[in-house]
């Protein structure tokens, strides 16, 4: 495999956007998660889907945009998403999980208004959706890194703010930061790791490299930092070893990605288990 | 925390008229009370009797409707310095305990607007956070998950994120709520320590008044309106028809010594 991957360039980014994204999802995964807001990042990763499906109406129909890279409209969709839901959070305050739902089918409904407006698309859509290793091109790829770095450059000058904001709003509030500010840099952060993590897992299973590995770091992490570290190594072991066996076995990546993700899952579920019981 | 200052007299916290209202309900009507430098002021007053707006309004969570409210001598409009502002609330309110964050990092939290805006922790900062817990005796507690903690023992640490940032004033809202009663009398010793021996300007509100009676400095009875505001031996001088007065129909919930 070592050798494919230096004989074809497609290999060569679809593994490096992997290991990219497979510490970069489960890392902002970790505030979505503690945040509660896990099922944000399903909506957004649908309504990222209307903007793909949007850029290839496009590129279908206008010949001078047909080097369009789709990505871009995803992240402007996800983007303008989040900032939506925000929007509807705050409007119906007590009722704030009500944003994920309208956001959702919202997405959905754009998707298939354009599908059917384009007449359908080639296999494309379906690379999206599930997430594909050859479709990963070396743009995509130089995209994938400029959203990462600033992505990282962020959390890094944010994360006590980020961090307070999370265990605690209303000391963050009453100690004077600009807690909307913040929070508005952050789910932007989510809407763009969220596009940028389409390439290879699809957006049907974005989310759940944002969720899982932190889930199974939960079971066990007993400090913030730990927790992170601990997500960090399972998304990449997931993505890795994802890659690995699907290009093996055949199998969509995506799919093995997942589901190596949920085995660790199950693994420290059960580690977590027997560790309290013989301790 | 000597002040050469000759405006040390000054209060800490001045509020002139106050008036609140959530939608039609006046919750606070016509509240002046000062709270004077090195003062401990225990807030006192049955459930729904505006305690924890006032505090809000102190500490401008809550915008201010009608009246004024001055912080070491600037009105709140303009106040900035809210590092000098510490705030511990009812624990049960305000986090959830399954957060995977260790007693360190809580108390490191409290550093984070001290700190500033895209700037980084140092070697300094630790030292004070480790200070910080050894004054609320927690320091053996560093590396534990704040969840697994008791509710004494988590109030102490938000004591302590409260400390770290070397506040001149703490507000406190029913920081007893969740800690056993067996714990009670500890935090509150703890309490008077800082206040005495830290010299840090505390307002408390509590429903415990006959445990921080012998404690605090001042008293101020809220029932919408101030019934009572004065040093703390003055309150104990009260008379049960004069507290009933206050406290209303409330008066069995809050038992006084005089039983």
């Amino acid at each position: 495999m070592i050798s494919a991957i230096l004989d074809y360039e497609f290999l060569q980014n679809a593994f490096l956007t992997g290991i990219i994204i497979g510490a970069l999802a489960p890392m902002i995964g970790v505030f979505v998660v503690v945040r509660r807001m896990s099922m944000i990042a399903d909506a957004l990763s649908h309504v990222a889907l209307a903007g793909i499906a949007f850029s290839l109406l496009l590129e279908k129909s206008f010949v001078s945009l047909a080097g369009l890279n789709p990505l871009y409209l995803g992240m402007g969709f996800s983007v303008g998403g989040s900032l939506f839901i925000e929007k509807l959070r705050s409007v119906y305050k007590n009722y704030q999980e009500l944003a994920i739902p309208i956001i959702l089918s919202g997405g959905i409904g754009l998707t298939a208004i354009f599908i059917s407006i384009a007449d359908g698309f080639n296999a494309d859509l379906f690379g999206y959706l599930f997430g594909s290793v050859s479709a990963v091109s070396r743009t995509d790829l130089w995209l994938i890194v400029g959203v990462a770095l600033s992505v990282v450059i962020i959390f890094f000058f944010l994360y006590k703010e980020l961090f307070l904001l999370s265990f605690d709003e209303e000391h963050a509030k009453a100690s004077g930061l600009p807690v909307k500010a913040i929070h508005f840099v952050f789910i932007v952060m989510v809407a763009l790791v969220i596009a940028a993590s389409m390439r290879i897992v699809g957006v049907l299973l974005v989310s759940s490299l944002m969720t899982i590995p932190v889930a199974a770091s939960l079971r066990f992490a007993k400090g913030f930092k730990q927790m992170i570290t601990y997500s960090v190594v399972f998304g990449e072991v997931s993505v890795i070893g994802g890659l690995v066996l699907s290009y093996y076995l055949d199998l969509a990546p995506g799919g093995t990605i997942v589901l190596i993700a949920v085995l660790i899952l199950i693994a420290s579920i059960l580690f977590d288990k027997y560790k309290t019981r013989f301790a | 925390m000597i002040n050469l200052n000759n405006n040390s007299n000054e209060p800490i916290v001045q509020a002139k008229n106050l008036s609140f209202k959530y939608a039609k309900d006046l919750v606070l009507e016509n509240i002046t009370l000062d709270v004077p430098k090195g003062a401990f002021l225990a807030i006192v007053g049955p459930n729904g009797s505006g305690k924890s707006t006032l505090l809000k309004l102190f500490l401008g969570l809550n915008k201010l409707q009608k009246g004024s409210i001055t912080l070491f001598g600037e009105s709140i409009q303009s106040f900035k310095d809210w590092q000098k502002v510490g705030f511990v609330s009812q624990k049960a309110n305000s986090f959830n305990t399954g957060f995977p964050a260790t007693v360190f990092e809580v108390v490191e939290s409290g550093l984070t607007k001290k700190i500033g805006l895209f700037k980084f922790v140092t070697k300094e900062h630790k030292q004070k956070v480790k200070k910080a817990l050894e004054a609320v005796d927690m320091l053996n507690f560093q590396h534990r998950s704040i969840g697994e903690l008791s509710g004494g023992q988590q109030q102490r640490v938000f004591i302590a994120r409260s400390l770290v940032s070397e506040p001149v004033l703490m507000i406190l809202d029913e920081p007893t709520v969740g800690v056993d009663s067996k714990n009670v009398h500890q935090f509150y010793e703890m309490l008077e320590m800082m206040n005495k021996q830290l010299g840090i300007t505390l307002i408390l509100v509590t429903h415990d008044v006959s445990t921080v009676s012998d404690k605090v400095t001042h008293v101020a009875c809220l029932n919408k309106n101030l019934h009572f505001h004065g040093d703390a031996h003055e309150y104990n001088q009260l008379t049960e028809e004069e507290l009933s007065e206050v406290y209303g129909h409330d008066i069995k919930l809050l038992s006084h010594n005089h039983e």
